[in-house]
């Protein structure tokens, strides 16, 4: 059955930005409160082989399975960058590793991200969703190799 | 530094001769702090280019007919502004350039490949920004001749007893930042060629940053080589010059081979034309190096010393009003110093502030600046650079520091 939670969160998320109305400072503001809320990051975890590649600003993301779901821990070293770390584990947390695989995340075009953070910040982003995605390949092979 | 008295310059006025500065940004008046990196470009400028392309576009040097010889006229006029900007004794000392990048790597690959032996020492300051390290490094490494560094105190400001110390018998070149981009010191280039003409090397200064904040008189200050760029300068992207003084120029080989710089080629043996036009291989940036000319003009009617205590005065001022956010920590305090002031934050990422400034319409850099040997000297990763020019205001640095304080407040 197909879980719709995702698209949901995401759906929350497109109306969140529509009602900042393309306020910079607004859209900033929201997504500092987003990195807020991030549970704390062991430092252990910030390590070289957890950061994301591909981001201006350092990214750590890491992701464990439990029950076939996707548990995410990130951070970063700048707070506009946490925030859309935050965004994107606020969105597939706890998400079954079949749906973030399948999960076609098009609030980002819907928020206009690009335009919100312009194309090298937009880049990194897309650099943290690839990351999501191999993390979610990875353990579907793993649990596969293991069944 | 003395407390400048802000000239008899009308900067609404000024303001009006540059179109870009009347947008808004992100719904905010655009405030351009970002005037090391690249300058806005007055109409003057920017007509000189529609009206190169629409008036008299054609290839220089070749052509016999009206047009050709108006495009050459112009292009050459530009040659003889700059041999005045820059008090060059000839006008065949010029030489046009993409910029201060290709100048320098002009440098390098025409006189460091000719005349650097193994051993050779190449001298250069801690900071550089990478445009006058990679280029010898380069050849460096080519010719295996050794780069050494002038060390940088806390102000950012270099020793001359330390230059004098590091230059030696095998120094061949010592290549020196006049006005750093990142800290905004102005070095004593002056003195520093009379120590290195001392021990026989060259001096080639980066003038990228001086030649719209800085006095510039090649003769005076005596340097062997000035390499600048147009766009910072209120000129075009894309152009640049490079001064050489004429006997050195002579005597260097040509790098890039081509139309324009050769006198009369067969199969058998090519002979080069005479300087400049031996460096300047290919159809030129025509439109930008005649529109050029446009930016010198400018700078020179407004006056290049009111310009220099106005910018003075904007960054006494700044200094002044960011020493009030909480955290700061400026790099680059020199008693001598251009319009540049460079800062961190505490427990403020120098991106984060750089994209909420951006939020009100604030344009600056963060980041090294090109300069990261700099930055990892200073033990940081980069600064966040605000850099006034002629068209910037007391007002938008008051504004510039209230913004600071209230990004500061959203981070405690
Ligand atoms: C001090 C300095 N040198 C060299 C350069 C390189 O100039 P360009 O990129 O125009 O070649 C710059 C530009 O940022 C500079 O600030």
């Amino acid at each position: 059955m197909a879980d719709n939670t995702i698209n949901t969160k995401q759906d929350e998320i497109i109306e969140k930005f529509s009602m900042l109305d393309g306020d910079m400072e607004m859209m900033i503001g929201y997504l500092m409160e987003l990195g807020e809320k991030l549970p704390e990051m062991p430092e252990s975890l910030k390590n070289e082989d957890n950061i994301v590649k591909g981001c201006q600003s350092k990214v750590w993301l890491t992701a464990d399975e439990n029950d076939g779901k996707l548990h995410f821990q990130a951070d970063s070293n700048t707070a506009i960058t946490k925030g859309l770390v935050s965004l994107l584990v606020s969105i597939l947390n706890k998400g079954r590793i079949e749906d973030i695989l399948n999960a076609d995340l098009y609030f980002v075009h819907k928020i206009g991200m690009n335009r919100f953070i312009g194309t090298q910040r937009s880049n990194g982003f897309l650099a943290m969703i690839k990351q999501i995605k191999m993390y979610a390949l990875a353990y579907k092979t793993k649990l596969e190799n293991e069944a | 530094m003395s407390t400048a008295v802000a000239p008899k310059l009308d900067i609404q006025k000024i303001r009006q001769d540059f179109p870009i500065l009347e947008q808004k940004v992100n719904g905010k008046p655009l405030i351009y702090f970002d005037n090391a990196a690249t300058t806005q470009k007055p109409k003057q400028v920017i007509d000189a280019i529609s009206e190169y392309y629409a008036g008299y576009n054609a290839n220089i040097h070749r052509g016999l007919h009206s047009l050709a010889e108006k495009a050459t006229t112009a292009f050459e006029e530009s040659r003889t502004v700059f041999q005045k900007f820059i008090n060059a004794a000839e006008v065949e000392e010029v030489i046009f350039t993409k910029g201060t990048t290709d100048g320098i790597n002009l440098i390098s690959n025409a006189y460091g490949r000719k005349f650097l032996q193994k051993g050779d020492e190449i001298l250069i300051t801690a900071m550089e920004h990478h445009s006058n390290i990679v280029p010898w490094q380069m050849i460096a490494e080519e010719k295996g001749a050794i780069l050494k560094v002038v060390p940088v105190n806390a102000k950012g400001e270099i020793s001359l007893n330390d230059v004098n110390r590091l230059i030696t018998h095998k120094t061949k070149i010592v290549s020196v930042v006049y006005a750093s981009n990142s800290l905004g010191t102005v070095n004593p280039v002056k003195e520093i060629a009379r120590l290195a003409h001392a021990k026989n090397a060259v001096m080639v200064v980066d003038g990228a940053q001086a030649s719209s904040h800085c006095k510039v008189d090649v003769q005076d200050l005596d340097c062997d080589f000035y390499a600048t760029s147009g766009h910072k300068m209120y000129g075009p992207t894309g152009c640049g010059i490079l001064y050489g003084k004429r006997a050195i120029l002579e005597e260097m080989t040509p790098y890039q081979g081509g139309g324009e710089m050769i006198n009369n080629v067969s199969f058998e043996k090519t002979t080069y034309n005479d300087i400049p036009y031996k460096f300047e291989a290919g159809t030129p940036n025509i439109a930008d190096v005649v529109a050029l000319k446009y930016a010198a003009e400018y700078i020179d009617s407004i006056g290049k010393d009111n310009i220099m205590v106005h910018e003075q005065a904007l960054t006494q001022h700044a200094h002044k009003r960011l020493s009030e956010v909480p955290g700061i920590n400026f790099y680059g305090t020199a008693e001598d110093k251009v319009s540049v002031v460079s800062f961190t934050i505490d427990n403020v990422h120098p991106y984060d502030a750089g994209m909420m400034l951006d939020a009100k319409g604030i344009a600056v850099r963060t980041g090294h600046h090109c300069t990261q040997p700099l930055m990892d000297h200073f033990g940081i990763e980069g600064t966040i650079r605000a850099s006034f020019s002629v068209y910037n205001t007391i007002e938008e640095i008051d504004f510039f520091a209230d913004s600071l304080k209230d990004i500061v407040a959203k981070f405690s």
